[in-house]
């Protein structure tokens, strides 16, 4: 089968700046794939080449097994709900969700349903006669989701498409879109900060830094088997022990990644590993509480649920998970 | 913590008259748009738009032919005679120009405004603005006298179309009635060239300055949704340019209107709307008359904005 999208060895530089270097990539059809990574990392700039506003500086991008340097983005089809929404500020909602089909020449009446169903989709219904300027940001992020939407792409780039919604409408959003994505079978490519909502939404996730993946891999994957420090630390907030403290354990590394949640504190049964340690800090968020361990040097966060007793400051504790979470990794 | 002493949360009033003069002006925001606005106002109001009412007031006055002396009577005399054949002829003429002219300008400066909008950086840019402003820095009379000079039967450009065996298509053109002539230097055509090169910065700026406006990413977004770059332009970028080249033809086509050198000096002898009101209120001493003349650029001016403004010209703004 075919991939969606295809990267070989691709790079985008601008002068010194490499936005995107040597990218391998792999998109299936029908995927719904998440791209993560801090502000700056190279997100934007992979959508933009797969939109085909960026070429290439090296390598390779094909789109359903067709080569895509040279296409100009009206000749793929592929829509984009952009980062900024992008909105046309002389053209009332339902014009602008209407655009892609004005312009494809379909006719007026059958363009005015389509883009009143897919108002009525991101919850905007009635809107249509307003100007964006009327808008607010999550609303006319929505729109702009709308308009990417109604044209039924093969693929469709999805540039933080949540990112100014509250969390209600945003979970709300989440689902829609998921479904949505099922039912139409479109791919989504999918960029976020949020890595809550990249494990949640996305079938497979590409976790970004520098311009180069760092991990690609199930949000499964992502999260309980970071590969590398940088993945455990962004996807998370992983502990990563140090190969001194691995030792201790009597497990041979250079690294290892250990999830917050995954610790208890004080009880240890005999198939446990265990580790001694200080209390520095807690703080209380919600369903957990998030405490600071000091073990001889090593930094370790624990995510206790709020049901159990929260030690003291300065209390010495004892932690205790599973060899089973413990997640060697290849890299210091 | 640190040796310097940290500040209070509400500062003291700052010391001094002028300290005292913000805080009040802070305060009464009222008084500081008074100080602003007040001079402009008045001088606009009374001495230019008073002086633009008292000559309105003329033209509802006549002349008497017998004496030369001003009849100040209501009447609608002056207009009657403002519609006369001769006159009229001069308002087709004048206002035919001033739309040529608009409409030329807008296809030669739509095209150069958006180079220097979207491409021009830095340097380019630098050269751009000196270009279009370099010829406003020169006197228009020199400006219009060199073009006499270049548009004249031994000019230069009869040479170069000479030099280039192009002299038949040049000759062509002149024999054509209404906008031939002569030589370019005393035909329409002549005037027009004049014309839109002496008013072309004026329509450049708007525009670039509309199209400086156009975010990037709304090009990119029709081009995502399947707009070719013709449509692009057909939806996207023409109107939000278009308040730039209304703005631009206002220029263009208010200061053809009213102008009343270039057509004395480059043209044929037929007079232009300046140039009757420049013979009226001068040699022939009819001020009703010229200022009835000056009402037509006035009304045509409402009547294009009120248009414009009908056909959605300002929606983007
Ligand atoms: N046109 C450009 N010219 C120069 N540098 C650029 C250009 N576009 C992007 N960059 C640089 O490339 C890098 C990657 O940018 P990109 O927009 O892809 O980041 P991102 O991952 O989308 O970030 P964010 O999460 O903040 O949106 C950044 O360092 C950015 O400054
Ligand atoms: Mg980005």
């Amino acid at each position: 089968m075919t991939a969606a999208v295809l990267f070989e060895n691709v790079s985008r530089h601008f002068g010194a700046v490499k936005a995107v270097d040597a990218v391998d990539l792999e998109i299936a059809a029908g995927e719904f794939f998440a791209m993560l990574g801090p502000s700056g990392s190279g997100k934007t700039t992979c959508l933009r080449l797969m939109a085909g506003f960026e070429q290439p500086t090296h390598g390779h991008i094909e789109i359903f097994g067709e080569t895509a340097e040279g296409v100009p983005p009206y000749r793929r089809s592929v829509n984009t709900v952009f980062q900024d929404y992008a909105l046309f500020p002389h053209l009332s909602i339902l014009d602008n969700v209407a655009y892609g089909l004005m312009v494809k020449g379909i006719g007026k009446e059958d363009r005015r349903k389509a883009a009143e169903d897919a108002l009525a989709m991101v919850k905007l219904p009635g809107y249509g006669q307003r100007r964006p300027g009327q808008l607010s940001g999550g609303q006319r992020q929505r729109v702009a989701l709308a308009r990417a939407l109604v044209n039924k792409p093969k693929v469709l780039l999805l540039d933080e498409p949540l990112g100014a919604l509250d969390l209600k409408l945003r979970e709300q959003m989440q689902e829609e879109l998921k479904s949505l994505q099922k039912s139409l079978g479109i791919t989504f490519v999918f960029v976020t900060h949020d890595q809550g909502e990249a494990l949640s939404m996305a079938d497979r996730i590409a976790v970004f830094n520098d311009g180069k993946i760092q991990q690609l891999g199930t949000p499964e994957d992502i999260y309980k088997r970071p590969q590398t420090r940088f993945v455990a630390d962004f996807v998370g907030s992983s502990n990563v022990l140090s190969s001194a403290t691995c030792a201790k354990l009597g497990v041979a590394a250079k690294a290892a990644s250990l999830r917050p949640e995954a610790i208890a504190i004080g009880t240890s049964w005999a198939e446990q590993l265990s580790l001694p340690g200080t209390v520095t800090a807690r703080s209380f968020l919600g369903a957990t509480n998030r405490i600071s361990i000091d073990c001889s040097g090593e930094k370790i966060i624990v995510a206790s649920p709020a049901a159990m007793p929260v030690p003291d400051i300065g209390a010495a504790v004892q932690l205790a998970f599973s060899r089973n979470d413990l997640h060697l990794m290849e890299e210091a | 913590m640190s040796a310097l002493t940290t500040p209070a949360a509400i500062l003291p009033n700052r010391p001094g008259p002028m300290g005292r003069v913000s805080d009040f002006l802070w305060k009464h925001p009222h008084v500081l748009l008074a100080i602003l606005l007040g001079p402009p106002v008045l001088w606009l109001g009374v001495i230019y738009l008073g002086s633009l009412f008292a000559l309105l007031l003329q033209s509802f006055f006549s002349i008497d032919d017998f004496s030369g002396l001003i009849n100040y009577e209501f009447t609608l005399a002056t207009y009657r005679q403002l519609l006369s054949d001769a006159n009229f002829d001069i308002i087709v003429r004048t206002v035919t120009m001033a739309a040529t002219v608009t409409l030329f300008s807008a296809l030669i400066a739509f095209p150069i405004a958006y180079y220097a909008a979207r491409y021009a950086k830095g340097k380019w840019k630098a050269v751009f603005y000196l270009g279009i402003m370099l010829p406003l820095w020169s006197s228009y009379l020199v400006k219009i006298y060199a073009w006499k000079l270049i548009l004249a039967k031994e000019g230069i450009l009869t040479w170069a179309f000479t030099k280039l065996h192009l002299l038949w298509v040049l000759d062509g053109w002149l024999a054509l009635p209404i906008i031939g002539g002569n030589s370019l230097s005393v035909s329409y055509t002549g005037t027009f060239l004049v014309f839109v090169y002496v008013w072309m910065p004026f329509m450049i700026l708007p525009i670039q300055a509309a199209l400086e406006r156009v975010p990037g990413n709304l090009i990119e977004a029709s081009s995502d949704l399947g707009g070719t770059p013709q449509q692009t332009f057909r939806h996207v970028l023409f109107p939000l340019a278009l308040p730039g080249i209304v703005a631009g033809s206002i220029f263009t086509f208010s200061l053809t209107l009213g102008d009343y050198i270039i057509p004395q000096i480059v043209g044929s002898s037929r007079l232009f709307i300046g140039q009757a009101v420049y013979a009226q209120q001068g040699t022939a001493g009819n001020i009703p008359l010229a200022a009835a003349f000056t009402v037509v650029p006035i009304v045509i001016m409402g009547l294009y904005l009120f248009m414009a403004k009908r056909m959605g010209a300002f929606d983007a703004l």
